[in-house]
């Protein structure tokens, strides 16, 4: 939410070495002109105009009132544009997020969990399996009986991608943005193509991150959110009884 | 059955509405608290020990070549500082203006543009990034800062170059500045700029002379110079965080 804030200050992103104002934007928010028929709002990606009036481009201030602004006012730290305060919760969660999850990292194979728990059997490493799951998933059919207990196959998958691609790919990207670091590290400029590609690279990665958490609260939430609380934070899960028809 | 699904569905909906809504009001007020503030900003403290322990102090940022170059350089803050002063200078092409160095100098020093011109130069085509996220590829030209620090004499007890400008961004507030700590100003590619793409300096991008300080974000590169000062601490000078911005609530060390 913060980073929303941050991309407000200039909602547009490019790829490449640079990019500015005058050049071509990969994706922009920005307001358009109704007496042209344009839209008041709307996100532009590449020549595709998408209409997002009230959400992103312009939306609604604490006033009522419409104004031009890249993310809407609730989906933003602060919700008012404060691009100073807004980075200065970026960079203190970013450290947070370093030291937590170098814990979670050491923790996890130290005691094995991500080689027992989260590495796919044999049998999930299928597209039938996963393609499965997919389905399961769709239809909202939860696993039943013992298999309730362990992760299933699109499960790990998410995880996996979550925990060795995305975190790794945020944390790399961020660490791009930074003209200091650059200088130390300026394979990283080779490896995204840029900083204003790893801008956008980390952006993306970010809003992926964002739908994985809005998903997996909502199954949470389908699944019995008291017992998948508890299964989390202590590893005791009860099984559901199941229904008698 | 189907409007008792939708009764549901909607409480759902205006529930999180309601706990989003108290969230982000939640955060707007620590925002604004001083103590939450202040373990905000206990974040830059980190980020400035650790790029200074990762980070050679004369690591070099990335040098592009003539073909990166931005087709326009983004000019951004002031685009002419529009005071009487400034435009007599201007109007003049800069023959009066002359850079003031003092401070904790043993030679206090007042340099025409000829004379700057004069001295040995370096030329660097690099990045410039701001703080609002875009990034524009320029090349500049210009007198290193640690050959003119050396030449008037850094007494041993300076810790930090402040720089004057002749812009006032604001209506009303003291004129633009900011600082630097040694490790910057004697860095390599830590140059007084008087040209960009191979012309005098364009007034929108900060002429006669203005800083390139290519490590840290668009805001350190103070435009409009007219004076360097080498100083103890910078708890004194204007709202005493070490530049325009800073005293606005942004980073001191723009190196993220």
């Amino acid at each position: 939410m913060s980073g929303l804030q941050i991309f407000n200050a200039h909602p547009r992103l490019y790829w490449g070495q640079f990019g500015a104002n005058t050049d071509h934007a990969a994706l922009e928010m920005t307001a358009g002109d109704p007496a042209k028929g344009e839209s008041l709002g709307m996100v532009r990606i590449g020549s595709h105009e998408i209409p997002t009036t009230g959400v992103l481009g312009v939306s609604k201030d604490s006033n009522g009132d419409l104004v031009e602004r890249g993310f809407p006012a609730w989906a933003t730290i602060p919700s008012y544009q404060d691009l100073a305060t807004g980075r200065r919760w970026h960079f203190f969660f970013a450290w947070v997020l370093v030291f937590s999850s170098a814990l979670y990292f050491l923790v996890s194979f130290a005691t094995r969990h991500v080689q027992r728990d989260l590495l796919p059997t044999r049998t999930q490493w299928s597209f039938r399996s996963i393609g499965r799951d997919f389905w399961d998933h769709l239809r909202l059919r939860f696993p039943k009986g013992e298999a309730a207990r362990q992760y299933n196959s699109l499960q790990k998958l998410a995880y996996l991608g979550v925990l060795f691609v995305l975190a790794p790919m945020i944390l790399a990207t961020g660490l791009t943005l930074s003209p200091g670091l650059d200088a130390g590290f300026p394979w990283l400029l080779n490896l995204f193509g840029g900083r204003q590609s790893a801008r956008t690279l980390h952006f993306i990665c970010a809003t992926i991150v964002v739908l994985f958490i809005v998903i997996h609260l909502a199954m949470v939430v389908l699944a019995g959110p008291l017992n998948e609380l508890r299964s989390m934070i202590t590893g005791r899960y009860v099984l559901p009884p199941e229904k008698v028809k | 059955m189907t409007s008792r699904i939708l009764t549901r569905r909607q409480m759902l909906l205006r529930g999180t509405t309601a706990l989003g809504g108290l969230l982000v009001a939640g955060c707007d007020r620590l925002s604004n608290s001083p103590s939450f503030r202040g373990m905000l900003e206990s974040a830059e403290g980190l980020s400035y020990r650790a790029q200074r322990l990762l980070v050679g102090h004369n690591a070099l940022a990335r040098e592009f070549k003539e073909s990166d170059l931005s087709p326009v350089f983004r000019s951004n803050g002031t685009s002419d500082p529009d005071t009487p002063g400034y435009n007599a200078l201007a109007a003049d092409d800069f023959r009066q203006w002359r850079l003031k160095i003092d401070g904790l100098v043993a030679r206090p020093q007042e340099l025409s543009l000829d004379q700057l011109r004069a001295r040995a130069s370096r030329t660097q085509i690099t990045r410039h990034d701001c703080v609002e996220g875009w990034s524009a590829i320029g090349k500049w030209t210009g007198v290193p800062l640690s050959a003119l620090l050396t030449f008037a004499g850094l007494n041993a007890s300076a810790r930090y170059i402040v720089f004057y400008c002749a812009d006032t961004l604001e209506m009303g507030a003291d004129p633009y500045y900011e600082s630097i700590d040694l490790i910057d100003a004697f860095h390599p590619q830590t140059i007084l700029a008087y040209e960009l793409n191979g012309t005098r300096l364009p007034v929108a991008n900060g002429a006669p002379l203005r800083l390139r300080v290519e490590r840290q974000l668009g805001y350190k590169h103070a435009k409009y110079i007219m004076r360097i000062q080498a100083v103890q601490d910078i708890d004194h000078i204007g709202g005493g965080k070490g530049g325009f911005w800073e005293d606005r609530g942004y980073e001191w060390y723009a190196g993220i």
